[in-house]
């Protein structure tokens, strides 16, 4: 590959493991050097940064893959880094490139404990600030933190740790919110905020000045558990990340152990994967809708979105067994053949939803107070957008075309025939718009596939206890709400090594302190809404 | 025709009869407290009523049933059993509340919206308050409720409900001036600030057709004013559920929070009752002209229940727009008043008063 090329004539001694996907390992101090160039590559700019992904290596040392992609041709690239030492773990950062790498390292940082040297936010995300320990590390001692009663205070001021000229290690504070600040605490427990989500929010009378996330009021620790749990067994919790998305976070981790194991699955279960993401998303997006409208206080629509989702539910449970989560997706296929009135009923259900869904239109698009509401609010642009990694809806509506079943199609998406969305204004309005469009993609998708379900097996038989070739796999779908990627590190056991999911949300929570500056409290609220994001994906 | 129904002599009856054995004070003040009784109770049973109403009408637009398990198929002992239940809650205090405005400002929002309801004219010789001013009271005694909402934000000492204090403050004052000069507007058609005048002056035709497409549009600007006096949606910005919880009133619990919540139903039925006042003849019956036999019919019907039957129309007009739109922005809202509908008001009324002085109006 003429870009791993390109990296060897930055850092000499970079290696590449051929195990499962690529990854192209440099050193920690050729780092940056390394993904400035790719940054500024003049053929595949690796203009976007997909994951951070944190791992402990034993022996080995602590270190991190970095999952890039360019917008301009698709190319991706893992690139892999480590620190030998444990105790004083620092790499370098690289939130100067890729915004988005501002919570990611952050993330890392909460869980293996590594520091990032010029990154000017070292606090933890998702744990108590006053937690013992890096738990994702492999020698974390699980009894090191017993229950706390004690209240949680905020530190107002975060630490900044660089490199003196002299090669030591210093740090600097730096302050997070003023004595001065007005600061609002929206979240945990609020109406609005789509789940246990915390913004510390510094208004000026009405306006906003500044919003500080503060995640983890809802992780279960489920890359943790992973770890302990056989592959089939790990599917069970992929369905409680985004619950909205539970058929694609699921497909997505189901392609990944198939490629990392070899296995075909049937034709009929790649058509029944695709019509279940697509009933999921157009599912999710009613709910999106549903939940704007209350957001931005409309009440009556509420019900409409909930009206139609309601019969995508009662389609589900007939086949699954399960409405908001279905645990449907095995490895292999999917757990049981679809009943046999689904297609009469997915058909009639997209016949009605074409026939209401001007009633939606008509009573919010339509208005002059959703409109006034929603346009010009909120602007993302569409280098911030890349830059920040919001996929799904939330980038299409900035103009920045990130669809995963366009881009590396899977399952049948390569043989259907739809748009990608997107809109070029970046406001609110056209990550509502962007959604309202998709919900009828989603339909036109659906109908090409219904009528032609392949017959055969929906499942093929694979071995119940199952272990994979030793390597890192990933795969990636598109959620109701961006681009999931599945990490796996398999060291040829039954159970992972390390199984890291992309979430979808957490950079749309980072961009909200972007997005809504400068604008009013009941702005946050709808641009809220439109971002869209779930909050058990972002705390996992 | 409509003197079947008038009160006065019945009324007058009652006084006399009660001053032939009772010293006169003694009298009035039993009147003034059985009158006093009479408007409590109607006050709860118009809440309890317009809450129901409220719960059907909301759940007819949003595709559901609405109440319907207590008290049969209706569910029209859902309300009643929620006012049993938020009587017999505890209510809190706060910690670091001011304790006496805390305690204070619900009774001053719920004082307000008595006083404005003692002025409607519920029949003729139906009023309660009568005096030769009402329409400038009943503007008077609203203003009050503001006062209510602003220390129940300031003194909770939280910052949700001190934002959403300040919104209502800023929002109430400024949509009490299109209110004032939508009401000069028919104080000059009808030349007179006593309601039950206003009322009478009707009797030939409702002010919102004698003073043509200008009333019309008093009328229109009227009901958006009072729609956001009244804090309801698409102006409860106050409360927004959705950004403050529950606005200024977040920290109350209890009847505390009942008397914000009663005040609320019962606002808009006052903004009803008077916008029917002034522009749709109050309790005068509905005549056509030239059908005589029509307008008997009309007649026998009393003029208390023209006179809720219109109000329940305002409110029923009301509550559709705020089941249908969406919440404005404080900014917007502003900008609304201070734009468009001020400015539009005065020159409505400059346009009723050149009117009315050249004998343009009916």
């Amino acid at each position: 590959m003429e870009l791993i090329e390109k990296i060897k004539k930055t850092a000499p001694d970079a290696t590449v493991s051929e195990n499962g996907e690529p990854v192209v390992s440099v050193s920690a101090q050729e780092l940056h050097q390394v993904a400035e160039a790719l940054y500024a590559d003049s053929e595949h700019p690796m203009d976007y940064l997909r994951d951070i992904v944190g791992m402990d290596w034993g022996e080995t040392g602590l270190g991190a893959l970095y999952l890039l992609e360019s917008t301009r041709t698709g190319h991706r690239i893992i690139l892999k880094t480590v620190t030998a030492d444990r105790e004083q773990a620092f790499l370098p950062t690289v939130s100067d490139l890729w915004k988005t790498a501002l919570i990611k390292e952050r993330e890392v940082f909460d869980f293996f404990g590594i520091r990032f040297l010029n990154h000017p936010d070292m606090r933890r995300i998702f744990l108590r600030e006053d937690w013992k320990g890096y738990p994702l590390r492999k020698d974390y001692d699980m009894n090191s933190n017993p229950l706390n009663m004690e209240n949680e205070v905020n530190a107002d001021i975060t630490d900044e740790y660089f490199l003196k000229p002299d090669g030591t290690i210093a740090d600097k504070k730096n302050i997070v919110f003023d004595q001065k600040d007005f600061v609002v605490n929206i979240g945990p427990q609020h109406p609005s905020t789509h789940g246990v989500l915390r913004m510390r929010t510094s208004l000026d009378g009405e306006n906003i000045c500044k919003v500080d996330p503060i995640l983890g009021y809802i992780h279960r620790g489920i890359e943790k558990l992973n770890e302990s749990l056989t592959y089939p067994q790990t599917l069970a919790l992929t369905d409680r990340l985004d619950y909205l998305s539970a058929h694609q976070n699921r497909h997505a981790l189901c392609m990944c152990i198939e490629k990392a194991a070899g296995i075909e699955i049937s034709e009929r279960a790649q058509y029944i994967r695709t019509i279940m993401d697509e009933l999921q998303r157009i599912d999710s997006h009613l709910l999106f809708y549903s939940c704007l409208v209350m957001d931005m206080g409309g009440l009556t629509p509420f019900f409409y979105g909930f009206r139609e989702r309601e019969m995508i539910l009662d389609i589900f449970e007939e086949t699954t067994g399960g409405r908001l989560i279905q645990n449907y997706n095995m490895i292999g296929g999917v757990q049981a053949d679809i009943h046999p009135t689904f297609c009469t009923k997915v058909k009639e259900f997209i016949a009605h939803l074409r026939s209401v869904i001007k009633d939606y239109h008509d009573i919010f698009t339509g208005n002059v107070i959703a409109r006034t509401r929603l346009q010009g609010v909120g602007i993302l642009s569409r280098e911030d957008a890349i830059s920040l990694g919001c996929t799904g809806g939330t980038g299409r509506a900035s103009g920045w075309a990130n669809d995963v079943r366009k881009h590396h199609p899977y399952a049948l998406y390569d043989k259907v025939d739809f748009k990608e969305i997107t809109y070029t204004e970046g406001d609110s309005f056209a990550r509502y718009m962007v959604r309202m469009d998709e919900i009828m993609e989603s339909c036109h998708i659906i109908e090409q596939l219904i009528d032609n379900i392949p017959a055969g097996e929906y499942k093929v038989k694979t071995k119940p206890i199952l272990k994979l070739p030793e390597g890192v796999f990933t795969s990636s779908v598109e959620t109701s709400r961006g681009e999931f990627d599945v990490v796996l590190e398999s060291h040829g056991d039954k159970t992972p090594y390390r199984l890291h999911y992309r979430s979808t949300g957490m950079p749309l929570v980072h961009a909200m302190d972007t997005v809504c500056r400068g604008q009013k409290i009941a702005d946050l609220i709808a641009i809220g809404g439109t971002l869209d994001f779930v909050i058990p994906d972002i705390d996992r | 025709m409509e003197q079947y129904y008038d009160l006065t002599p019945l009324l007058n009856l009652i006084h006399t009869w009660l001053c032939g054995w009772m010293p006169e004070w003694l009298a009035l003040t039993l009147e003034g407290i059985v009158v006093g009784v009479f408007i409590l109770i109607m006050y709860a049973v118009l809440a309890i009523i317009l809450i129901y109403m409220e719960r059907k009408v909301c759940a007819a637009f949003q595709c559901r049933i609405g109440p319907n398990r207590v008290g049969g198929k209706g569910g029209l002992l859902q309300v009643p059993a929620d006012v049993i239940k938020i009587l017999t809650k505890e209510i809190i205090t706060l910690k670091n509340a001011d304790r006496f405005l805390y305690n204070l400002a619900p009774f001053l929002v719920i004082l307000a919206s008595i006083l404005t309801f003692s002025c409607l004219p519920w029949n003729k010789g139906g009023e309660i308050l009568h005096m030769n001013i009402g329409i400038f009271f009943v503007l008077a005694a609203s203003s009050i409720g503001v006062l209510g909402i602003l220390l129940a934000g300031w003194s909770s000492n939280s910052k949700y409900t001190l934002i959403g204090a300040v919104r209502s403050g800023a929002m109430i004052i400024s949509y009490e001036l299109s209110i004032g000069i939508c009401v000069l507007t028919m104080v000059v058609l009808s030349g007179t600030m006593d309601i039950q005048a206003i009322v009478a002056n009707q009797a030939d035709g409702w002010n919102l057709f004698k003073g043509h497409i200008i009333a019309i549009a008093a009328f229109i600007i009227y009901l958006i004013a009072g729609n956001a006096e009244a804090n309801r949606g698409p102006f409860d910005l106050a409360e927004a559920e959705q950004e403050l919880t529950a606005g200024y009133h977040t920290e109350y619990s209890g009847m505390h929070f009942g008397f914000f919540y009663l005040a609320e139903y019962l606002n808009l039925f006052i903004t009803a009752g008077i916008a029917t006042t002034l522009f749709l003849g109050g309790w005068m019956p509905l005549h056509i002209s030239g059908l005589d036999g029509f307008n008997q019919v009309m007649d026998f019907i009393p003029g208390v229940v023209w006179f809720v039957g219109k109000t329940f129309a305002v409110v029923f007009l009301l509550m559709w727009i705020r089941w249908t739109f969406p919440r404005l922005r404080i900014d917007q809202v502003l900008t609304l008043e201070w734009k468009y509908l001020m400015p539009v008001s005065l020159v409505v009324l400059l346009l009723m008063t050149v009117c009315k002085v050249f004998g343009l109006v009916f």
